[in-house]
């Protein structure tokens, strides 16, 4: 009762705090976020105080979970979230693309105008789809692998509701205008330090769950979630490191100045590619591709050395993001090396995901999952070899500012996080809910298919527009004079435009019927259908030959 | 410490240091005995008496 007690107290102690901010408030984005903060506070209070088990505490008896268990509920929970961010970040990365090919869309109002939605999509989809489906698949994993209970299970249901909350204040921020400007990495100083919190929390649970562990040995998948967890942890701190103008406003200015600060900004910006979009989702190809093909990785060593070779070139590639800049060549050409020497490892990996296929290659024609799987891997091939080769300077004094980096972008993010996520959604829904399988295969099959189409025109329609950009920038005449105005080259870029949000629509139409698939599962419906494959089987030929003599045998 | 200091640290000792600490990783997983170690590891998501679906 006195923890309870205790409990309730704090929470009641931050509801007061962050009203007494929200009066204080320096700026109108400042009072709106102590306003969430307050209310989500007032939340947590009521719900500590009616699910007590006040004839437990009475009694004096602690209700225990069930150590024979693994303890599932966030991984439940993070499935949920991760499909509704992910409908919410898709549908916004819609708005913005018919935005730019429709200007008027931008409404005419400071709240929805591309600057604002746009760093909403970027976020929503890599850290609110792409975080909530790392950290529930991490939950799910190291409890499998560690054969272990999470450890601090009242932590790991804070990481997961902590986090929810970071990325409201992200969202709402944005709409408000309220940013430090640093791209992916947009929330102000106040919300930088929620996260800080959050993420050491997870850091704590799951470290302390491979402490835990009943198995020996650490599964390389865990690898992979320990060193995204970790680095994250490093380029956040790093990275959001500022000063703000005052303790209750929401403005700070950045503890690093010019090509420092841009140099600070890039090395978190693409080892949150490299850690978060590729370290992280790499640990959910290495444990669930094997699962799903009921096959051992096809090299364990490889996925060794592909570890190793991602942690120790990844951290240098950032500055191949600012080619032509004030940043020293050799700091540029430092970047362009590792970048390509990267190639070699993200190859590596991709092989190590494909070949564990080897021996059970129909099961792509026959499991609609592994087909996404596949997809995923091959989109991860193609987006490390085309990200080398755009960082090469020459290529990059083409590609830079341009819509290729767009489309490269969304070949990594829709092909391969998007797929593998998928996959591993379809994985997990029925099995966490107890169901016997997925409502319906033939409609992950569609899904696959609408994703797939999505993605091409996507890409490709970036790659034409990205390289025509390019190309008209740096047109010069005869006269030595630039050939064509910036407006030119905007409205030269419409059809690819209107392409591109096609090809978003129907990634989006492919998410949707993965709502409902999955809806219809956790409801316990099955889909009445036709399997996805037949043995063939002719029953007038499964019978012995009858009236005819039997062949003597040869002399 | 100087700029130049820390660049100099950083592109002799510290490569060096780095350089061989990788090596010395990828080197360590072709050591005599890995494979069944490898083998093992590899199966052990796998184990039957382990009812993870």
């Amino acid at each position: 009762m006195d923890t309870l007690l205790l409990k309730a107290g704090g929470w009641l102690a931050i509801v007061f705090f962050a009203f007494i901010a929200m009066v204080l408030a320096a700026d109108a984005g400042f009072a709106v976020h102590m306003a969430i903060i307050a209310l989500a506070a007032g939340i947590t209070l009521w719900v500590t105080i009616n699910k007590a088990d006040y004839a437990a505490i009475g009694r004096g008896i602690l209700k225990a979970p069930d150590p024979g268990v693994y303890d599932d509920d966030p991984v439940r929970w993070g499935v949920i979230a991760t499909i509704f961010w992910g409908i919410a970040g898709m549908a916004v990365g819609l708005i913005i693309a018919l935005q730019l090919a429709f200007p008027v869309l931008n409404l005419n109002n400071e709240f929805t105008t591309f600057g604002r939605l746009r760093p909403l999509h970027t976020s929503a989809v890599i850290f609110a789809f792409g975080g909530n489906a790392l950290i529930a698949t991490s939950y799910y994993v190291v409890q499998r692998t560690c054969r272990a209970r999470l450890a601090f299970p009242g932590l790991a249901r804070f990481v997961f509701w902590g986090y929810q909350l970071f990325i409201v204040l992200a969202a709402t921020g944005y709409l408000m205008g309220v940013t430090q400007s640093k791209e992916y990495a947009e929330p102000e100083w106040y919300v930088d330090l929620w996260l800080t919190i959050v993420w050491l929390s997870y850091a704590a649970v799951f470290i302390g769950t491979i402490v835990r562990r009943s198995e020996p040995h650490i599964y390389v998948a865990n690898w992979f979630y320990l060193a995204f967890i970790l680095t994250i942890a490093m380029l956040h701190v790093v990275n959001g490191l500022s000063m703000p103008v005052s303790l209750l406003g929401s403005k700070s200015y950045s503890a690093f100045a010019g090509v420092q600060d841009a140099l600070t900004q890039w090395w978190y910006g693409h080892n949150a590619v490299g850690f978060f979009l590729t370290a992280g989702f790499l640990a959910m190809m290495y444990y669930f591709v094997p699962k799903q093909a009921e096959r051992p990785v096809y090299s364990y060593r490889l996925s060794i050395i592909h570890f190793w070779s991602l942690i120790f070139l990844y951290i240098w590639a950032g500055p191949h993001h600012l080619h032509y800049t004030a940043l020293p060549d050799w700091a540029q050409t430092l970047g362009m090396v590792f970048s390509i020497v990267l190639w070699m490892p993200s190859w590596g990996g991709m092989i190590n995901g494909l070949m564990t296929l080897n021996g059970a290659w129909d099961k792509i024609r026959t499991d609609p999952i592994i087909r996404m799987m596949v997809l995923a891997l091959a989109f991860y091939g193609m987006s490390t070899f085309e990200g080398p080769m755009m960082s090469i300077k020459a290529v990059n004094s083409l590609s830079h500012y341009t819509d290729w980096t767009i489309g490269h972008v969304h070949s990594g993010a829709l092909g391969w996080n998007g797929m593998i996520t998928f996959a591993c959604l379809y994985y997990l829904v029925p099995r966490l809910w107890g169901k016997e399988r997925l409502y319906s295969l033939r409609m992950v099959n569609w899904h696959f298919w609408l994703s797939t189409l999505g993605i091409v025109l996507y890409a490709a329609s970036m790659w034409v527009a990205g390289i025509m950009q390019g190309l008209m920038w740096r047109e010069y005449g005869d006269d030595g004079y630039l050939v064509y105005a910036f407006s030119e080259v905007v409205s030269a870029m419409l059809p690819m435009y209107l392409i591109r949000a096609a090809g978003g629509l129907l990634y989006l139409a492919g998410a949707i019927v993965l709502v409902y698939n999955v809806w219809m599962t956790i409801a316990g419906k099955q889909r009445d259908e036709k399997p996805m494959t037949e043995t063939p089987h002719n029953e007038d030929l499964d019978k012995p030959i009858v009236g005819k003599p039997a062949i003597a045998p040869a002399e | 410490m100087t700029y130049e200091t820390l660049r100099h640290l950083s592109d002799s000792f510290g490569l060096l240091f780095l350089a061989f600490t990788f090596l010395g990783f990828i080197g360590w997983t072709f050591r005599p005995g890995s494979r069944q170690k490898h083998e093992e590891a590899a199966h052990m998501i796998f184990e039957e008496d382990q009812d993870d679906g």
